[in-house]
């Protein structure tokens, strides 16, 4: 169901800048979602299909781009893909890390004509 | 038609932040010290927030707002204790947003409150990106969920102020290694502050009583 909300959120998010612009009809929404977000694509385009029936975003593709989920060392900076139960900087062994990307979800741009 | 680019650069979920800005606006006004509590289901979101009123009660003044996907089980359950509480069903929904707590708010007497708990729905994906209006965010890992947790759910432990490790009293049973849950965790989260307790025996509460009623004075005092 956590699909469901973020497919509304977006839907309006995206009427309301096509609706700015005089726009009469929605080609594509370009999104940017991290590994870390959550968002499972296809059933983010499925809900989007079911709700945008009837308005200018009806039959618009859903684009994707998926980020990584990068860490950064806190004391050496070093940025590096963590493994799945070790969290430590490769470089230093500092365990003190930040999450870099991976958490992104947002609307990059939409098409539209 | 020649298609157009618009350029868009916001986050899908802003209109909630902007709402859950609205909520905080609205709890500072009344001095409310708001914590929003996640966990998985089970782990003991409801016992911490039972054993917290029983504790505390009577030296502020507590309001719950409950999270559920159905049900009104646990707002039974504070109510029992004679607290105001509102239920919200999600109805499938797995988080609550800034939305459906603004709804819950306005059936609170906020003049008459201090402190006030936000159940969220039991899961570590969602609640974490929908911030509510909350002073605080405190999760509830429980023991027998694991040590490795945290490598699952890394952003949920990386935004949160506090970390309840709850069960305790399960330690000797399982194979539940605090050194390394620790390691990680404060890996991520440098200032988080951890209360090992057990709702159920009471041991480490204290701690955490303690802790929350020196952030109910500070909140107070500003």
């Amino acid at each position: 169901m956590h699909e469901a909300s973020i497919t509304e959120s977006l839907l309006s998010l995206a009427l309301e800048k096509a609706t700015e612009a005089q726009a009469k009809k929605i080609i594509s929404i370009n999104l940017v979602v991290g590994e870390l977000s959550g968002v499972v694509g296809d059933c983010v385009q499925f809900y989007f299909d079911a709700i945008s029936r009837g308005t200018i975003a009806d039959g618009a593709k859903l684009c994707f781009e998926t980020k990584p989920t990068q860490i950064r060392c806190r004391k050496c900076q070093s940025v590096f893909t963590p493994a799945d139960h070790e969290w430590s900087c490769p470089q230093c062994h500092e365990t003190s890390v930040e999450i870099v990307t991976g958490r992104e979800c947002y609307m990059e741009s939409i098409e539209v004509e | 038609m020649a298609v157009k680019v618009i350029t868009v650069g916001e986050k899908i979920l802003g209109t909630n932040d902007a709402k859950a800005e609205e909520n905080k606006k609205l709890l500072v006004r009344h001095g409310i010290l708001t914590v929003n509590i996640m966990s998985s289901p089970g782990a003991g979101k409801t016992s911490l927030i039972l054993s917290t009123i029983k504790r505390l009660s009577k030296k502020a003044r507590i309001a719950v707002i409950e999270g559920d996907v159905a049900s009104s089980v646990d707002a039974d359950k504070v109510n029992a204790l004679g607290i105001p509480v509102v239920q919200i069903n999600t109805a499938g929904g797995c988080h609550l947003d800034a939305f459906m707590v603004e709804k819950g708010l306005h059936n609170l007497p906020l003049e008459k409150v201090d402190l006030l708990f936000i159940e969220n729905v039991g899961n570590l994906i969602c609640p974490n990106n929908y911030k509510l209006g909350e002073d605080i965010r405190l999760m509830i890992a429980s023991m027998p969920e694991g040590d490795d947790k945290p490598y699952k759910y890394p952003a949920m432990f990386a935004d949160t102020e506090v970390v309840v490790l709850n069960k305790t009293d399960l330690q000797p049973y399982i194979d539940f290694d605090e050194k390394a849950f620790r390691k990680v965790v404060i890996g991520l989260n440098p200032d988080v502050i951890i209360f090992p307790v057990s709702c159920k025996t009471g041991e480490g509460m204290p701690a955490w009583f303690d802790w929350l009623e020196a952030a109910l004075k500070n909140k107070k005092n500003k």
